[in-house]
């Protein structure tokens, strides 16, 4: 023990020496991983993790933990606190208090080479003046990553993203998807457990977006790492994620998987943000009935076949929510139990869909219009069918 | 790698309410004065001695008396402060045969720039103007000798401005050296304007032309209340490059005419006789007292002349 | 019908073109005229007066010869290949440690600028002051102990020119330091996340990532000092006066005291010839480089 500890003082630096713990510390990476997995430790792991500015909190008490191999999507509007979220499980932003923790292990201390993760940034970030080669060298390079090492790894890692043919390129002559996959390749080559996405789908055009979104979907069922995703749009989030972390303010609002958020938001942002066109809110009294009802005005809207929780139908103020392809129009509303007429005052043809919008449901002026989803004729009175959620809110 | 995995993903396993936050948390400690920062501001420091050093001793010299300067090295701070050197350099020093001190070459100095700074600016503005907003064939052209031009060494143009100005007449005379200024500061000076008013959107200008205004009309009207950022900008560079010329003022001008600077070369190396040194630091401060002033005054926007200067790579 | 348009066309947008006047007799008069006239007159013998009297490369042959030219010459080169190194170096020296989010940035860049706002008059007159073998540095560090200790560039030939350079240097790096610091700042704050997490050193990634990156910005600051070293003169004036005897001659100084003091047209306009000349030798590759690239590309 103490002579090993003296040969590693000694010569820390010679060739065959950093060679071996270049192979040493992958070797300890695999195993450590596979011991987490074993043990159903998370992923990646954080803990009552706070950041401020000075006085400006940007993160607050964050808990959160990634299972091995799954997909999260850390979603929410700008300033919540997302992407900074994802800079301080990489390590490039010093935390105020807490910890993070990959495969169990504590790095809140460690350097951003030094966690074991890759990440691939909203501009990719490639370095303009070297081949893709070089780019996915120079890391393990500095690393002292021994030469025939390299070879190998670069070798892999370019057929599994397949890009071969494109090594010897500059990142200009290559297209978005391109330097997407190199942008991976880079975390690839260094055997990282853990990929994180900085939002880098949100400079590309809607075509190229959705196609890359595929792409990423695709790697990640072929490689099976765990991946931390950050994103202000919805449909990404929906469709990429095993779970949504929604996130407003620096907290977590709601984890979960995504039909979860999207069919049991757990608090009115969280239901407003989720669903496009938004989800139509409606604020009244709740009455215990029977049958328990929002009333609103002069309108009342029953509630029988709501699925209430353990707070039941009790009274208070509540703000009801209505998605909009849960109101009916038309001639199948007036089959419905309850509806109202209301003017139509905006269509929005959209191809398969049309949204109306009406202000039938305001009961004060200043109400928000419920859009509405169907297609169908026009003049129709909307149909309160049994709203997919409804979230009420206490208030006072 | 530092602490044993084994125990943190054991800990883990915990029920929350028991799990400890054991190892590390929070930020890194870091010593106050880490290694990097001293590096920084050490090296910071150290290059802001050598730059800070000449004005240090510039002033220390000036205030001193002239046993004291023999005596003593130049780093020493003055025993006895005076302000002899100051009045000796503002109001008795000779130079050639004048002796009323610097005084003389500082009103000249003023007397070439407010108006070289004014007409140069005038020229170069207008032009800039024309060149941005009503392109007209060969105009580029133009644009462009000029900018190369301004790469020429002034050495080659200087003896047929001389012969030009005799022939005009001002060969000698205050409008003369302000004509050369005019003329050398024009490259740079329409580059900026130019590029300025380039970035104004074309719309306005194309709404005022629909509305009746002509060349002159849009450009005193819209453009040019516009752009006061820049016609200070423009101010700030050319009162120091004027300021400052040696060159031309020695050239153009007749010894009763000498801007400050070629007055001040003049006193510190043409002295016969015992050199006071103390009054020629005073001299040199003085010299330097108007663009230092408008360094400091004008901040941020001094640094973009510079990058305005440097548009034209 | 067709001179009718001709004369349309020539008055349409009038009044630009006579607001451009001034530009274009200054283009064409001074800038193109002025500079061929004295290329022209180069190859006379004017001597006080300019005369058309051709004499073929006299002049030229004459000042190769000349002790001081050569001095000139070999100054301005020595003088030059230091400058421009030196100044990119501690410029980008400095704009790398000011780019590092310092406390106090404003003071120091206060600080590192404030000499360029000086005449170069001021500087060569202080930095003299400074290298001054009785009060100066020579005599300060001597008096500490060092007796032996010699720093008198500005009394010996040998190394005046590097007397010189230092004043130079104080002038001029804080005009590059703003530079280099605009073209880092210009730099995507990715790539430096980006090579944080791939484990680069810091001085690996300024010196094979950053620095490439910067390439245009390197270029168009050395054009910059390049056209301010060739027209090197007031420093040398005020700083050494050319001395000791010719050893910090500069070419600049040699068309002048020939043109004016010396009586010399000829030669003058000759040295000034060769200055530009130069001047295109370094401006011309650049140029090509630069515009050549963008037309193909």
């Amino acid at each position: 023990m103490a002579g090993s500890f003296v040969g590693k003082l000694i010569s820390p630096f010679s060739r065959a020496a950093r060679a071996e713990r270049t192979a040493r510390q992958a070797s300890e990476r695999a195993q450590l991983r596979q011991t987490a997995r074993k043990a159903g430790v998370p992923s990646v792991s954080v803990r009552d993790l706070s950041l401020s500015f000075g006085s400006v909190s940007a993160l607050e008490h964050l808990d959160l933990d990634v299972a091995d191999g799954e997909f999260l999507v850390l979603l929410g509007p700008s300033g919540c606190g997302k992407s900074t979220l994802l800079n301080c499980i990489a390590g490039l932003i010093d935390v105020t208090d807490g910890q993070i923790l990959i495969n169990g292990w504590n790095v809140t201390w460690e350097q951003p080479k030094d966690r074991n993760i890759g990440m691939v940034f909203q501009s990719y970030a490639l370095y303009p003046q070297m081949t893709v080669r070089r780019n996915l060298s120079f890391g393990l390079r500095s690393a002292r990553v021994p030469a025939d090492e390299i070879k190998k790894r670069i070798a892999r890692t370019a057929e599994i993203l397949q890009i071969e043919p494109l090594l010897d390129r500059k990142p200009s002559q290559l297209s978005g998807g391109q330097r997407q996959r190199v942008a991976i390749g880079r975390a690839l080559v260094r055997d990282v457990d853990v990929f994180l996405f900085d939002e880098p789908l949100s400079n590309l055009d809607a075509k190229l977006r959705s196609e890359l979104r595929v792409e990423i979907k695709r790697l990640h069922q072929k490689l099976g790492n765990t991946m931390v995703y950050v994103t202000h749009d919805q449909i990404e989030a929906m469709t990429l994620a095993d779970r949504i972390a929604v996130m407003k303010s620096g907290r977590i609002q709601q984890l979960g998987a995504p039909h979860e958020i999207y069919s049991r938001p757990i608090n009115r942002f969280v239901a407003g943000f989720i669903g496009s066109p938004q989800m139509n809110f409606l604020s009244g009294e709740l009455e215990s009935g029977p049958p328990p009802a929002l009333r609103a005005g002069e309108l009342r809207i029953p509630l029988d076949r709501y699925a209430f929780d353990e707070r039941g139908a009790a009274g208070g103020h509540c703000v009801l929510g209505v998605r909009p392809e849960s109101v009916a129009i038309g001639a199948d509303a007036a089959a419905r139990p309850f509806s109202r007429e209301v003017e139509i005052e905006i269509v929005e043809p959209m191809g398969a869909e049309r949204l109306r919008s009406g202000a039938g449901l305001a009961v004060r002026r200043g109400d928000r219009r419920p859009p509405v989803m169907a297609s169908g004729t026009d003049v129709s009175p909307p149909g309160g069918s049994l709203p997919a959620t409804a979230r009420p809110a206490r208030t006072g | 790698m530092a602490d044993p995995p084994s125990l943190e993903a054991a800990a883990s396993r915990l029920p929350a309410v028991s799990r400890q936050l054991a190892g590390p948390r929070g930020p890194k400690p870091r010593p106050a004065l880490s290694r990097r920062n001293a590096f920084l501001y050490g090296t910071l420091i150290v290059l802001a001695l050598y730059y800070l050093l000449p004005l240090y001793v510039m002033v220390v010299t000036s205030l001193k008396g002239m046993p004291e300067i023999r005596l003593g090295n130049i780093f020493s701070p003055p025993v006895e402060i005076t302000f002899e050197p100051w009045v000796k350099a503002w109001s008795t020093v000779c130079t050639g045969l004048n002796c009323d001190g610097l005084s003389r070459g500082f009103w000249n100095s003023v007397r070439i720039t407010v108006p070289s700074v004014v007409l140069s600016i005038a020229i170069a503005s207008v032009n800039g103007y024309a060149l941005a907003n009503w392109r007209f064939k060969g105009a580029n052209i133009f644009f462009t000798i000029l900018i190369v031009g301004s790469f020429v060494p002034y050495q080659v143009m200087i003896y047929p401005i001389v012969i030009i100005l005799r022939e005009i007449g001002l060969y000698g005379s205050l409008w003369g050296l302000v004509l050369v200024h005019s003329i050398f500061g024009m490259p740079i000076l329409t580059l900026l304007f130019r590029n300025y008013f380039t970035s104004i959107p074309e719309e306005l200008f194309r709404a005022a032309r629909v509305d009746g205004a002509g060349f002159w009309g849009i450009y005193f009207k819209i453009m040019m209340p516009m752009s006061l950022p820049i016609f200070v900008v423009a101010v700030i560079i050319q009162t120091t490059g004027i300021w400052n010329d040696f060159l031309f003022g020695v050239i153009y001008t007749k010894p009763d005419l000498y801007p400050m600077t070629v007055q001040l070369n003049n006193i510190v190396n043409s002295t016969q006789g015992v050199k006071e040194y103390n009054v020629n630091m005073a001299a040199t401060i003085l010299t330097g007292v108007v663009p230092l002033f408008v360094y400091f005054a004008s901040g941020k926007l001094f640094v973009r002349g510079i990058a305005a200067g440097a548009v034209k790579g | 019908m067709p001179a009718q348009k001709r004369r349309s066309r020539v008055l349409r947008n009038l009044n630009a073109k006579v607001a451009s006047v001034p530009m274009i007799l200054t283009a064409v008069v001074v800038f193109v005229g002025g500079t061929v006239w004295t290329i022209v007159y180069s190859f006379t013998d004017s001597k006080l007066l300019p005369r058309l009297h051709f004499v073929g490369l006299e002049q030229y042959a004459r000042l190769w010869v000349t002790p001081r030219w050569l001095v000139a010459i070999k100054n301005l080169a020595i003088y030059g290949a230091l400058s421009l190194t030196f100044s990119l170096v501690i410029g980008f020296l400095l704009a790398a440690l000011m780019d590092q989010k310092i406390r106090f940035e404003n003071t120091f860049r206060t600080i590192f600028l404030y000499p360029f706002a000086l005449s170069f008059i001021v500087t060569g007159l202080v930095w003299q002051w400074i290298l001054n073998p009785t009060f100066g540095i020579q005599s300060v560090v001597r008096s500490l102990g060092w007796t032996s200790f010699t720093f008198d560039p500005l009394y010996n030939s040998d190394i005046v020119i590097y007397g010189i350079l230092i004043a130079g240097l104080w002038q001029g790096t804080g005009l590059v330091m703003c530079l280099l610091l605009a073209g880092l700042r210009g730099i995507d704050e990715d790539i430096w996340k980006a090579a944080r997490l791939d484990g680069i050193p810091v001085w690996k990634t300024y010196l094979f990532i950053v620095i490439p990156m910067m390439r245009p910005v390197f270029i168009t600051t050395l054009v910059i000092i390049t056209s301010g070293i060739v027209r090197v003169y007031d420093l040398v004036v005020a700083q050494t006066s050319g001395g000791p005897g010719i050893s910090s001659e500069v070419p600049a100084k040699y068309v002048y005291d020939y043109m004016f003091l010396a009586q010399n047209l000829g030669q003058g306009f000759a040295a000034s010839t060769m200055m530009l000349i130069t001047v295109i030798i370094v401006i011309v590759p650049w140029a090509y480089l630069q515009f050549g690239r963008a037309r193909r590309g």
